[in-house]
């Protein structure tokens, strides 16, 4: 029951963050559609997931997103609705993906038993993720660190070539 | 609810994340709101990954795993894509992805 409140939350404010025209709207919508994650995640037991998908996106991604969208000019008003030509092909793409996907799901064999939920706890996670993975982890560790390296440097130095461009 | 199970009900749900994600990343002008797209679609991923995994006999701790993975490069996609969308607001002054034509370092 909580399931189908959650997926129809999940799906309404999805649909809402795409087609709201002012950003602002449309992140907050994310925003919602995230938590819906959030609880979903919980619901399949796994807590820890569900804590750091709330922190990472609704926090520090949105917060990110917020940020950007107040910073530069966001012509709300000029964001016209596509002509129908145009929008058209979009939804005749997202359909398809969405029924062949259906497809797939629905005729892979052995998907008629219900299987009893597998709860992992933190701890049981974090021992088999530093046990088995912890390469992987410090991988994806670089990667943000990269990436950070890589926005700052971006963000700054590309500005002050503009401000002499200009001056 | 016969005949349809648990992880078919999430699956659903995550590939209507992925089409309407797909759909609005088409149908979107602004970098931001593409990017808004790309991350409901990565949304999608991670909870049919998580439902996969708990709900199938793989293992539940690799699943959570392979999401976390997600997490990590949804972050690092999200910090540089906006790094790169600030200086394409700051060159060109808007960001509507139909009037971007040159591409000069």
């Amino acid at each position: 029951m909580i399931f189908y409140l959650t997926g129809g939350l999940i799906v309404a404010s999805t649909a809402m963050a795409i087609t709201r025209r002012h950003m602002v709207h449309a992140v907050i919508y994310l925003l919602f559609s995230f938590f819906g994650t959030a609880i979903l995640f919980y619901l399949l037991g796994a807590p820890l997931l569900a804590a750091l998908w709330v922190i990472i996106y609704a926090g520090a991604i949105m917060v990110l997103f917020l940020f950007v969208v107040m910073m530069i000019r966001t012509d709300a008003t000029e964001e016209v609705m596509f002509p129908l030509n145009q929008w058209l092909p979009a939804a005749i793409f997202g359909a398809i993906y969405m029924a062949v996907g259906a497809a797939v799901v629905l005729m892979t064999p052995g998907t008629e038993v219900a299987l009893p939920l597998m709860a992992g706890s933190p701890r049981e996670f974090a021992l088999y993720v530093f046990q088995n993975h912890w390469l992987s982890i410090e991988i994806v560790s670089l990667l943000l660190l990269v990436a950070l390296v890589g926005a700052m440097s971006l963000g700054r130095g590309k500005g002050r070539d503009r401000t002499e461009d200009e001056a | 609810m016969n005949g349809i199970t648990h992880l078919e009900m999430y699956q659903f749900v995550s590939l209507m994340l992925l089409g309407l994600g797909l759909f609005g990343l088409v149908r979107r002008r602004s970098l931001v709101g593409m990017l808004i797209s790309v991350e409901l679609m990565l949304n999608g991923a991670g909870l049919s990954i998580v439902a996969s995994g708990q709900l199938t006999p793989a293992s539940a701790a690799m699943g959570q795993l392979a999401t976390l993975f997600v997490m990590g490069l949804a972050a690092a996609e999200v910090a540089l894509i906006l790094a790169i969308i600030i200086v394409v607001s700051r060159r060109f002054g808007h960001i509507e992805s139909n009037n971007l034509r040159t591409m000069r370092g």
